[in-house]
């Protein structure tokens, strides 16, 4: 694979990521626990939406066939969508949509902070404006998962819940596959290995004072970055693409 | 019951074009108009992101997908500096809801119809924002204080609103047969529940009288409505768009348009409850504050574990 490529494919599935939860986030629209939160999570969503947009724009402007961030995000198939199978996973209850969160945000602020030194201008660009809105979404995820895990039974209960079934998603965050190696070092990409332990340790700070347990780790789903999705993806997808796969000549 | 000598001071206050605050006298019956009214404006903007949100996850690009979550978003916000603003006169907002969820408070009825198409996305920024805009430039100069405030700061961000529906619609007209033929039903179904938004005739409306003289209200609804039409039927035709009323007609002299007639049997059969949407908006509204329970009362145990736990360390 030439280095153009695999700039393209790096750009693409991060890309990927941020339109996947974007869109999940998007789902709750109007169906938050408290009009505050609506807001919130909406914000986080808007947040995604717009990260997904530049690193598109990047992506279509590397491969150089004339594409736009929208023939990106709307006609491509599932099997050609590279974001980790966490971000597809439905929004559960209020616990699932924040445990989902937590484990992506803080892995994102870890890896975006790297990819801030990127020396890939515009990958690095992005990584610090994106990082500034990460923080914040960080932060959020983890403040509600203390709320909740040191809150009711009830809240304790679910909140434990969401972590242990969505914790094999989160060891597919630090798999590296032969695009990371190639653009290693280059030093485009982020080398995610040395990123695991400290991601570990915030994890198990936030849950420790949340008062709950960090699961054992188990096997991990693994698959995405293969194009290899959960039956999640299609779903998101036929929604998503609905306007432009049906009316292809239509521009919005 | 009324101390009279109050009332009147209240009246040249009105009349002298004074703000009354919160804290201020006002006659029981003012406070009560302006419970009436605020709550149900907090409340349409709550209940209208309902329809919009219908199309966010089917937003057929990524722009339009940002555009629409900021629009909606916006909207939730103004129902949050309107719950806030209607606090001031001694209601709190647990009991705003429970008066929406009994139904015993309404919402605007525009949002009891249903979103069909993208193109009701433009038609709903453009009409029903539209029409909102007129009435809360109006408002803007609404004699209670808290209310002025808040309406100052959301037709701020109406204007984006108005814009953005009228770029979608614009957008279509200009695209695929398809887009075009979208626009249009978008257009026929929502006109007239736009122009219902402004209530009954000036000779049919139950609470004009009272409002006008505290000057809550500014304009009358056939004036406020009158506005909106003169704005928007040139800006249909702009775009190619036609107005479903065969009996419109600009009258020379005025200047205004003249409209046919509005179909009141429908209005007030969907303020009766029995429009397209009436159920599912409330049932949606309900499920998911029902559902959020949990989540409230964490954090409220949440916060009082750790204010207790606070407490016994000092
Ligand atoms: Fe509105
Ligand atoms: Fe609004
Ligand atoms: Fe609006």
């Amino acid at each position: 694979m030439t280095k153009q490529e695999a700039i393209y494919k790096y750009a693409l599935r991060l890309g990927d990521d941020a339109l996947i939860l974007g869109h999940r986030l998007s789902e709750l629209c109007s169906r938050g626990p408290i009009l505050e939160e609506d807001l919130a999570l909406t914000n986080i969503s808007l947040d995604l939406i717009g990260r997904t947009q530049a690193l598109f724009i990047y992506a279509a402007s590397i491969e150089g066939k004339g594409k736009t961030e929208d023939d990106l995000a709307y006609r491509r198939s599932e099997n050609n969508y590279g974001n980790h199978l966490i971000t597809e996973q439905p929004n559960g209850d209020f616990a699932h949509t924040i445990a989902r969160q937590l484990f992506i945000s803080s892995f994102e602020y870890l890896f975006y902070s790297e990819l801030e030194k990127s020396k890939d201008e515009t990958l690095s660009a992005i990584a610090k404006k994106t990082n500034k809105e990460i923080k914040y979404h960080m932060q959020h995820a983890s403040d509600w998962t203390i709320r909740l895990g040191d809150g009711t039974n009830e809240s304790h209960k679910r909140m434990q819940n969401a972590i242990n079934d969505l914790w094999m998603f989160t060891g597919e965050l630090f798999e590296m596959d032969e695009i990371d190696a190639q653009l290693l070092p280059e030093g485009i990409s982020v080398d995610l290995i040395p990123l695991k332990t400290n991601w570990n340790n915030y994890i198990k700070t936030v849950l420790t004072e949340a008062t709950l347990k960090v699961p054992e780790d188990g096997y991990m789903q693994t698959g995405s970055r293969k194009g290899i999705h959960t039956e999640n993806l299609g779903h998101i997808l036929s929604e998503m693409q609905y306007l432009q796969r049906a009316y292809p000549d239509a521009k919005w | 019951m009324h101390n009279e000598h109050s009332d009147t001071h209240f009246q040249t206050r009105i009349d002298n074009g004074e703000h009354i605050e919160a804290k201020d006298y006002m006659p029981e019956n003012y406070r009560k108009h302006l419970i009436r009214q605020m709550s149900q404006h907090a409340h349409s903007e709550v209940i209208g992101m309902q329809p919009e949100g219908n199309w966010i996850t089917r937003a057929p690009s990524l722009r339009a997908k940002q555009i629409l979550l900021a629009k909606i978003q916006d909207e939730g916000g103004h129902g949050l500096y309107l719950y806030s603003a209607a606090e001031t006169l001694g209601v709190s907002r647990v009991e705003f809801i429970q008066q929406l969820q009994s139904g015993k408070a309404k919402y605007s009825s525009i949002f009891n119809y249903p979103a069909l198409n993208w193109a009701d996305v433009g038609a709903i920024g453009w009409l029903v924002d539209g029409a909102a805009i007129v009435n809360q430039v109006s408002l803007q100069r609404t004699s209670y204080g808290p209310y002025s405030r808040a309406m100052v700061r959301i037709c701020k961000e109406e204007s984006f609103h108005q814009r953005q529906g009228y770029e979608i619609m614009a957008k279509m007209m200009k695209g695929t047969k398809d887009q075009q033929a979208m626009a249009q039903d978008a257009m026929n179904r929502w006109w007239w529940p736009a122009l219902m938004m402004f209530g009954p005739h000036d000779t049919d409306s139950p609470h004009s009288s009272d409002a006008v003289k505290w000057k809550i209200k500014r304009e009358t609804n056939d004036e406020l409505r009158q506005k909106f039409i003169d704005k928007t039927i040139p800006q249909a035709e702009l775009i190619g768009l036609t107005v479903p009323d065969d009996k419109i007609k600009l009258d020379e002299k005025t200047g205004h348009y003249k409209i046919g007639p509005i179909n009141w049997d429908e209005f007030y059969r969907v303020i009766a409850g029995n429009g397209p949407c009436n159920k599912q908006r409330l049932d949606h509204h309900i499920k998911f504050h029902e559902e959020g329970s949990w989540v409230r009362d964490a954090a409220v145990a949440y916060k009082q574990k750790h204010s207790t736990k606070e407490l016994q360390t000092v």
